[in-house]
Protein backbone atom coordinates (compact mmCIF):
# COMPACT_ATOMS: atom_id res chain seq x y z
CA UNK A 1 0.00 0.00 0.00
CA UNK A 2 2.73 2.42 1.01
CA UNK A 3 4.65 1.59 -2.12
CA UNK A 4 1.62 2.20 -4.33
CA UNK A 5 0.90 5.58 -2.71
CA UNK A 6 4.46 6.85 -2.84
CA UNK A 7 5.06 5.52 -6.37
CA UNK A 8 2.02 7.50 -7.54
CA UNK A 9 3.16 10.66 -5.72
CA UNK A 10 6.61 10.43 -7.34
CA UNK A 11 4.88 11.04 -10.69
CA UNK A 12 3.79 14.49 -9.49
CA UNK A 13 7.38 15.67 -9.16
CA UNK A 14 9.20 17.36 -12.02
CA UNK A 15 12.77 17.84 -13.10
CA UNK A 16 14.42 20.54 -10.98
CA UNK A 17 11.81 20.52 -8.19
CA UNK A 18 12.95 21.20 -4.62
CA UNK A 19 10.91 18.88 -2.39
CA UNK A 20 10.60 18.12 1.32
CA UNK A 21 9.38 14.68 2.31
CA UNK A 22 7.79 14.25 5.73
CA UNK A 23 8.97 11.49 8.04
CA UNK A 24 7.54 7.97 7.67
CA UNK A 25 5.85 6.88 4.47
CA UNK A 26 6.58 10.11 2.50
CA UNK A 27 10.34 9.39 2.56
CA UNK A 28 9.66 6.42 0.25
CA UNK A 29 8.74 8.84 -2.57
CA UNK A 30 12.47 9.33 -3.19
CA UNK A 31 12.77 5.66 -4.22
CA UNK A 32 10.48 6.14 -7.21
CA UNK A 33 11.94 9.20 -8.93
CA UNK A 34 12.80 8.26 -12.55
CA UNK A 35 16.51 8.32 -13.41
CA UNK A 36 16.05 10.89 -16.16
CA UNK A 37 14.89 13.71 -13.86
CA UNK A 38 16.65 15.42 -10.98
CA UNK A 39 14.61 16.23 -7.90
CA UNK A 40 16.41 18.03 -5.06
CA UNK A 41 15.32 16.81 -1.64
CA UNK A 42 15.41 19.22 1.29
CA UNK A 43 15.65 17.93 4.85
CA UNK A 44 14.34 20.40 7.44
CA UNK A 45 17.10 19.57 9.90
CA UNK A 46 19.38 21.48 7.57
CA UNK A 47 20.37 20.47 4.06
CA UNK A 48 19.45 20.16 0.40
CA UNK A 49 20.64 17.39 -1.88
CA UNK A 50 19.64 14.55 0.42
CA UNK A 51 20.51 11.12 -0.97
CA UNK A 52 19.57 7.56 0.01
CA UNK A 53 20.61 5.60 3.09
CA UNK A 54 24.34 4.77 2.97
CA UNK A 55 25.63 1.17 2.87
CA UNK A 56 25.83 -0.54 6.25
CA UNK A 57 28.88 0.59 8.19
CA UNK A 58 29.05 4.00 6.46
CA UNK A 59 26.34 5.70 8.53
CA UNK A 60 27.38 9.02 10.09
CA UNK A 61 25.52 10.27 13.19
CA UNK A 62 25.86 13.85 11.89
CA UNK A 63 24.18 12.98 8.60
CA UNK A 64 20.60 11.95 9.28
CA UNK A 65 17.20 13.02 7.98
CA UNK A 66 14.50 14.71 10.06
CA UNK A 67 13.37 11.27 11.23
CA UNK A 68 16.88 10.43 12.54
CA UNK A 69 17.55 7.88 9.78
CA UNK A 70 21.05 7.77 8.24
CA UNK A 71 21.15 9.37 4.79
CA UNK A 72 23.74 10.76 2.37
CA UNK A 73 24.30 14.07 0.62
CA UNK A 74 24.62 14.25 -3.16
CA UNK A 75 27.12 16.26 -5.16
CA UNK A 76 25.86 19.84 -5.28
CA UNK A 77 24.17 19.58 -1.90
CA UNK A 78 24.55 22.08 0.94
CA UNK A 79 24.19 22.18 4.71
CA UNK A 80 22.77 25.15 6.63
CA UNK A 81 21.27 26.07 9.99
CA UNK A 82 17.60 25.90 10.94
CA UNK A 83 16.87 29.56 10.12
CA UNK A 84 17.97 29.01 6.50
CA UNK A 85 16.12 25.71 6.40
CA UNK A 86 12.86 27.41 7.34
CA UNK A 87 13.53 30.39 5.09
CA UNK A 88 13.55 27.80 2.29
CA UNK A 89 10.38 26.18 3.61
CA UNK A 90 8.32 29.29 4.47
CA UNK A 91 9.79 31.60 1.86
CA UNK A 92 8.30 29.93 -1.21
CA UNK A 93 11.46 28.09 -2.27
CA UNK A 94 9.95 24.60 -2.01
CA UNK A 95 8.05 23.29 -5.01
CA UNK A 96 6.33 20.57 -3.02
CA UNK A 97 6.04 18.82 0.31
CA UNK A 98 4.64 15.36 0.96
CA UNK A 99 3.12 14.80 4.40
CA UNK A 100 1.15 12.15 6.23
CA UNK A 101 -2.28 12.76 7.73
CA UNK A 102 -4.44 11.76 10.65
CA UNK A 103 -7.33 13.51 8.93
CA UNK A 104 -7.74 15.62 5.81
CA UNK A 105 -10.91 17.31 4.62
CA UNK A 106 -12.70 18.67 1.59
CA UNK A 107 -11.57 22.25 2.28
CA UNK A 108 -7.93 21.18 2.12
CA UNK A 109 -7.49 21.28 5.90
CA UNK A 110 -4.97 18.88 7.39
CA UNK A 111 -4.67 17.43 10.91
CA UNK A 112 -1.55 15.44 11.72
CA UNK A 113 0.02 16.66 14.97
CA UNK A 114 -2.27 16.02 17.88
CA UNK A 115 -4.95 13.68 19.21
CA UNK A 116 -6.05 15.53 22.36
CA UNK A 117 -5.61 13.45 25.50
CA UNK A 118 -4.03 10.56 23.60
CA UNK A 119 -1.14 11.40 21.32
CA UNK A 120 0.67 14.71 21.18
CA UNK A 121 3.85 14.35 19.13
CA UNK A 122 3.92 18.04 18.19
CA UNK A 123 3.91 19.75 14.83
CA UNK A 124 7.66 19.86 14.22
CA UNK A 125 8.07 21.53 10.82
CA UNK A 126 4.70 20.46 9.40
CA UNK A 127 2.88 23.79 9.90
CA UNK A 128 5.68 25.69 8.16
CA UNK A 129 5.82 23.15 5.32
CA UNK A 130 2.08 23.35 4.62
CA UNK A 131 2.07 27.15 4.64
CA UNK A 132 5.24 27.54 2.59
CA UNK A 133 5.39 24.81 -0.05
CA UNK A 134 3.80 25.61 -3.42
CA UNK A 135 2.18 22.18 -3.58
CA UNK A 136 1.09 20.25 -0.50
CA UNK A 137 0.59 16.55 -1.21
CA UNK A 138 -0.91 14.30 1.44
CA UNK A 139 0.15 10.65 1.48
CA UNK A 140 -2.22 8.60 3.60
CA UNK A 141 -3.98 5.29 3.93
CA UNK A 142 -7.57 5.79 2.81
CA UNK A 143 -8.98 4.76 6.20
CA UNK A 144 -7.66 4.28 9.72
CA UNK A 145 -6.54 0.89 11.06
CA UNK A 146 -10.09 0.52 12.41
CA UNK A 147 -11.52 1.23 8.91
CA UNK A 148 -12.75 4.69 9.86
CA UNK A 149 -12.63 7.32 7.08
CA UNK A 150 -9.68 9.75 7.18
CA UNK A 151 -10.99 11.95 4.36
CA UNK A 152 -13.75 13.94 6.01
CA UNK A 153 -16.21 16.78 5.35
CA UNK A 154 -14.39 18.63 8.13
CA UNK A 155 -11.41 17.65 10.29
CA UNK A 156 -12.33 17.07 13.94
CA UNK A 157 -8.76 16.96 15.26
CA UNK A 158 -6.68 20.13 15.83
CA UNK A 159 -5.52 21.49 12.48
CA UNK A 160 -1.98 21.58 11.16
CA UNK A 161 -3.01 23.76 8.24
CA UNK A 162 -6.11 25.51 7.02
CA UNK A 163 -6.91 25.14 3.32
CA UNK A 164 -3.35 24.36 2.24
CA UNK A 165 -3.67 20.79 0.88
CA UNK A 166 -3.59 20.48 -2.92
CA UNK A 167 -3.57 16.74 -3.58
CA UNK A 168 -4.54 13.65 -1.55
CA UNK A 169 -3.13 10.29 -2.60
CA UNK A 170 -4.29 7.04 -0.98
CA UNK A 171 -4.05 3.39 -1.97
CA UNK A 172 -7.48 3.78 -3.55
CA UNK A 173 -7.73 7.25 -5.01
CA UNK A 174 -6.19 10.56 -6.04
CA UNK A 175 -8.22 13.63 -5.05
CA UNK A 176 -7.46 17.19 -6.02
CA UNK A 177 -8.65 19.89 -3.62
CA UNK A 178 -10.46 22.59 -5.59
CA UNK A 179 -12.43 25.70 -4.63
CA UNK A 180 -15.54 23.53 -5.09
CA UNK A 181 -14.40 20.66 -2.86
CA UNK A 182 -12.69 17.41 -3.75
CA UNK A 183 -12.32 16.17 -7.30
CA UNK A 184 -11.69 12.44 -7.78
CA UNK A 185 -9.12 12.35 -10.58
CA UNK A 186 -7.88 8.77 -10.41
CA UNK A 187 -8.80 5.50 -8.79
CA UNK A 188 -6.60 2.46 -8.20
CA UNK A 189 -6.93 -0.18 -10.92
CA UNK A 190 -8.33 -2.73 -8.46
CA UNK A 191 -11.07 -0.56 -6.93
CA UNK A 192 -14.32 1.06 -8.00
CA UNK A 193 -15.86 4.49 -7.54
CA UNK A 194 -18.43 2.75 -5.38
CA UNK A 195 -15.78 1.45 -2.98
CA UNK A 196 -14.13 4.89 -2.86
CA UNK A 197 -17.52 6.45 -2.01
CA UNK A 198 -18.08 3.94 0.78
CA UNK A 199 -14.71 4.64 2.36
CA UNK A 200 -14.71 8.43 1.98
CA UNK A 201 -16.75 10.52 4.41
CA UNK A 202 -16.19 13.71 2.43
CA UNK A 203 -18.27 14.50 -0.61
CA UNK A 204 -16.48 14.63 -3.96
CA UNK A 205 -17.14 15.09 -7.63
CA UNK A 206 -15.70 12.85 -10.31
CA UNK A 207 -13.40 14.12 -13.04
CA UNK A 208 -14.87 13.70 -16.53
CA UNK A 209 -11.65 11.95 -17.53
CA UNK A 210 -11.33 9.63 -14.55
CA UNK A 211 -8.23 7.46 -14.99
CA UNK A 212 -6.67 4.59 -13.06
CA UNK A 213 -3.28 4.05 -11.41
CA UNK A 214 -1.41 0.86 -10.61
CA UNK B 1 36.74 37.05 25.87
CA UNK B 2 36.41 33.34 25.44
CA UNK B 3 37.46 31.17 28.36
CA UNK B 4 38.48 27.56 27.90
CA UNK B 5 37.32 25.87 31.06
CA UNK B 6 37.23 22.46 32.71
CA UNK B 7 34.29 20.33 33.76
CA UNK B 8 34.04 21.76 37.27
CA UNK B 9 33.97 25.33 35.98
CA UNK B 10 31.20 24.37 33.55
CA UNK B 11 29.15 22.81 36.35
CA UNK B 12 29.37 26.03 38.34
CA UNK B 13 27.54 27.84 35.53
CA UNK B 14 24.39 25.78 36.14
CA UNK B 15 21.76 26.84 38.66
CA UNK B 16 18.32 25.69 39.79
CA UNK B 17 15.46 27.15 37.75
CA UNK B 18 17.57 28.35 34.84
CA UNK B 19 16.26 28.83 31.36
CA UNK B 20 18.46 26.88 28.93
CA UNK B 21 18.74 26.65 25.18
CA UNK B 22 20.24 23.37 24.05
CA UNK B 23 21.21 22.82 20.41
CA UNK B 24 20.53 19.69 18.42
CA UNK B 25 17.83 17.99 16.40
CA UNK B 26 16.68 14.72 18.01
CA UNK B 27 20.19 14.14 19.47
CA UNK B 28 22.04 15.03 16.22
CA UNK B 29 24.28 17.99 17.05
CA UNK B 30 23.26 18.02 20.71
CA UNK B 31 26.04 18.87 23.23
CA UNK B 32 26.07 15.50 24.97
CA UNK B 33 29.08 16.17 27.20
CA UNK B 34 27.59 19.44 28.44
CA UNK B 35 24.31 17.66 29.10
CA UNK B 36 26.25 15.06 31.12
CA UNK B 37 27.72 17.86 33.23
CA UNK B 38 24.30 19.43 33.62
CA UNK B 39 22.95 16.10 34.87
CA UNK B 40 25.94 15.65 37.21
CA UNK B 41 25.47 19.16 38.62
CA UNK B 42 22.15 18.02 40.06
CA UNK B 43 20.19 21.19 39.21
CA UNK B 44 16.52 20.95 38.34
CA UNK B 45 13.35 22.94 37.76
CA UNK B 46 14.87 23.99 34.44
CA UNK B 47 13.16 25.43 31.37
CA UNK B 48 14.41 23.89 28.14
CA UNK B 49 14.21 25.74 24.84
CA UNK B 50 15.12 23.40 21.99
CA UNK B 51 13.81 21.66 18.93
CA UNK B 52 12.66 18.56 20.81
CA UNK B 53 13.26 16.49 23.96
CA UNK B 54 15.51 13.87 22.32
CA UNK B 55 15.12 10.12 22.57
CA UNK B 56 14.16 8.68 25.97
CA UNK B 57 17.07 6.19 25.71
CA UNK B 58 19.69 8.74 24.61
CA UNK B 59 21.49 11.66 26.21
CA UNK B 60 19.27 14.74 25.64
CA UNK B 61 16.25 12.73 26.62
CA UNK B 62 17.72 12.06 30.08
CA UNK B 63 16.94 15.63 31.14
CA UNK B 64 13.29 14.60 30.96
CA UNK B 65 13.78 11.03 32.20
CA UNK B 66 15.69 12.31 35.27
CA UNK B 67 12.98 14.95 35.85
CA UNK B 68 15.26 17.99 35.66
CA UNK B 69 12.81 20.03 33.61
CA UNK B 70 9.66 21.83 34.70
CA UNK B 71 8.91 23.41 31.35
CA UNK B 72 9.88 22.77 27.73
CA UNK B 73 9.46 25.08 24.73
CA UNK B 74 9.92 22.81 21.71
CA UNK B 75 8.44 21.83 18.34
CA UNK B 76 8.23 18.08 18.84
CA UNK B 77 8.10 15.59 21.73
CA UNK B 78 7.14 12.42 19.86
CA UNK B 79 10.56 10.74 20.16
CA UNK B 80 10.58 10.85 23.97
CA UNK B 81 7.63 8.99 25.49
CA UNK B 82 8.56 10.18 28.97
CA UNK B 83 7.87 13.80 27.95
CA UNK B 84 4.29 12.90 27.06
CA UNK B 85 3.84 10.92 30.27
CA UNK B 86 5.06 13.77 32.48
CA UNK B 87 2.93 16.24 30.50
CA UNK B 88 -0.20 14.11 30.95
CA UNK B 89 0.49 13.79 34.70
CA UNK B 90 0.82 17.56 34.93
CA UNK B 91 4.47 17.35 36.04
CA UNK B 92 5.91 19.02 32.96
CA UNK B 93 4.64 22.10 31.17
CA UNK B 94 4.96 21.62 27.41
CA UNK B 95 4.70 24.52 24.99
CA UNK B 96 4.67 23.32 21.37
CA UNK B 97 5.73 25.81 18.71
CA UNK B 98 6.10 25.28 14.95
CA UNK B 99 9.77 24.63 14.25
CA UNK B 100 10.24 27.53 11.84
CA UNK B 101 8.60 29.91 14.29
CA UNK B 102 10.67 28.63 17.20
CA UNK B 103 13.97 29.16 15.41
CA UNK B 104 12.94 32.68 14.37
CA UNK B 105 11.96 33.49 17.97
CA UNK B 106 15.44 32.46 19.05
CA UNK B 107 17.00 34.46 16.23
CA UNK B 108 14.90 37.49 17.21
CA UNK B 109 16.10 37.09 20.80
CA UNK B 110 19.70 37.05 19.67
CA UNK B 111 19.33 39.76 17.06
CA UNK B 112 17.64 42.41 19.18
CA UNK B 113 14.28 42.22 17.44
CA UNK B 114 10.92 42.64 19.13
CA UNK B 115 9.61 39.52 17.40
CA UNK B 116 8.77 38.26 13.95
CA UNK B 117 5.56 37.95 11.95
CA UNK B 118 4.86 34.54 10.46
CA UNK B 119 1.99 33.11 8.40
CA UNK B 120 2.64 29.69 9.95
CA UNK B 121 -0.17 28.50 12.20
CA UNK B 122 -2.94 30.78 10.92
CA UNK B 123 -6.23 28.92 11.27
CA UNK B 124 -4.77 26.39 13.72
CA UNK B 125 -4.73 26.17 17.54
CA UNK B 126 -1.34 27.93 17.45
CA UNK B 127 -3.11 31.13 16.42
CA UNK B 128 -5.14 31.13 19.65
CA UNK B 129 -1.93 31.70 21.61
CA UNK B 130 -0.70 34.63 19.52
CA UNK B 131 -1.64 38.10 18.39
CA UNK B 132 -2.69 38.37 14.75
CA UNK B 133 -1.29 41.33 12.84
CA UNK B 134 -2.32 42.29 9.33
CA UNK B 135 0.33 43.58 6.95
CA UNK B 136 -0.67 44.66 3.44
CA UNK B 137 -3.84 42.58 3.61
CA UNK B 138 -2.22 39.36 4.80
CA UNK B 139 -2.54 37.94 8.30
CA UNK B 140 0.47 36.98 10.37
CA UNK B 141 1.04 35.72 13.89
CA UNK B 142 3.34 37.64 16.19
CA UNK B 143 6.12 35.44 17.53
CA UNK B 144 7.94 37.05 20.41
CA UNK B 145 11.70 36.83 20.97
CA UNK B 146 13.20 34.07 23.12
CA UNK B 147 16.40 34.31 25.13
CA UNK B 148 18.02 32.06 27.73
CA UNK B 149 20.32 32.29 30.73
CA UNK B 150 22.63 29.80 29.08
CA UNK B 151 22.90 28.43 25.55
CA UNK B 152 24.59 25.03 25.28
CA UNK B 153 26.05 24.60 21.82
CA UNK B 154 27.76 21.69 20.06
CA UNK B 155 30.41 22.56 17.47
CA UNK B 156 32.66 20.44 15.28
CA UNK B 157 35.72 22.67 15.59
CA UNK B 158 36.36 25.67 17.80
CA UNK B 159 39.46 27.82 17.94
CA UNK B 160 40.69 29.52 21.12
CA UNK B 161 38.90 32.72 20.02
CA UNK B 162 35.58 30.87 19.96
CA UNK B 163 35.13 30.79 16.19
CA UNK B 164 33.04 27.76 15.34
CA UNK B 165 32.50 25.29 12.55
CA UNK B 166 29.64 22.83 12.51
CA UNK B 167 29.52 19.50 10.70
CA UNK B 168 26.81 18.23 8.34
CA UNK B 169 23.30 18.22 9.82
CA UNK B 170 24.69 18.75 13.33
CA UNK B 171 24.51 22.51 12.70
CA UNK B 172 20.71 22.89 12.99
CA UNK B 173 19.77 25.14 15.99
CA UNK B 174 23.35 25.58 17.27
CA UNK B 175 24.45 28.78 15.47
CA UNK B 176 21.22 30.64 16.20
CA UNK B 177 21.25 29.64 19.89
CA UNK B 178 24.85 30.85 20.08
CA UNK B 179 23.42 34.36 19.63
CA UNK B 180 20.57 34.11 22.12
CA UNK B 181 22.09 33.03 25.43
CA UNK B 182 23.19 35.50 28.11
CA UNK B 183 26.15 33.14 28.40
CA UNK B 184 27.09 30.79 25.59
CA UNK B 185 28.84 27.51 26.41
CA UNK B 186 30.39 25.42 23.64
CA UNK B 187 31.35 21.79 23.46
CA UNK B 188 33.59 21.15 20.44
CA UNK B 189 34.75 17.84 19.01
CA UNK B 190 38.11 19.48 18.49
CA UNK B 191 39.74 22.68 19.75
CA UNK B 192 42.23 23.94 17.19
CA UNK B 193 44.94 26.63 17.47
CA UNK B 194 44.05 30.23 16.64
CA UNK B 195 44.28 30.89 12.92
CA UNK B 196 43.54 27.34 11.89
CA UNK B 197 39.94 28.14 11.01
CA UNK B 198 39.89 30.33 7.89
CA UNK B 199 37.94 33.54 8.68
CA UNK B 200 36.10 33.02 5.38
CA UNK B 201 34.71 29.74 6.64
CA UNK B 202 33.71 30.71 10.20
CA UNK B 203 30.06 29.80 10.81
CA UNK B 204 29.68 31.36 14.26
CA UNK B 205 32.01 34.28 15.07
CA UNK B 206 33.80 33.83 18.37
CA UNK B 207 32.46 37.05 19.85
CA UNK B 208 29.20 35.21 20.63
CA UNK B 209 30.97 32.55 22.70
CA UNK B 210 31.78 32.80 26.42
CA UNK B 211 33.04 29.35 27.46
CA UNK B 212 34.48 26.34 25.69
CA UNK B 213 34.75 23.00 27.43
CA UNK B 214 38.31 21.68 27.27
CA UNK B 215 38.92 18.83 24.84
CA UNK B 216 37.39 15.71 26.30
CA UNK B 217 36.61 17.77 29.37
CA UNK B 218 40.09 16.81 30.64
CA UNK B 219 43.32 18.87 31.03
CA UNK B 220 44.40 21.75 28.81
CA UNK B 221 44.87 20.88 25.17
CA UNK B 222 45.32 24.17 23.41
Amino acid sequence: MRERITRRIARELEDGDVVNLGIGMPTMVADFIPDDIRVIFQSENGFVGMGPRPPKGEEDPDLVNAGSEPVTIKTGGAFFDSTTSFAIIRGGHLDATVLGALQVDEQGNLANWKIPGKLVPGMGGAMDLTVGARQVIVATSHTTKKDQPKILPECTLPLTAKGEVDLIVTELAVFRVTGQGLLLEEIAEDTTVKEVREKTAAGFSIAPELTTFA
Amino acid sequence: MVKIVDKEQIKQLFAEGQRLMIGGFIECGAPHRLIDLLLESGVGNLTLIGNDTGFDDQKSGQLVVEKRLSRVIVSHIGTNKETGRQMNRGDLEVELIPQGTLVEQIRAGGAGLGGVLTPTGIGTPVAEESRTIEVDGREYLLAKPLRADLALVKAWKADRDGNLLFRYAARNFNPVMAMAGDKVVVEAEEIVPAGEIDPNQVMTPGIFVDYILQNGGEGASV
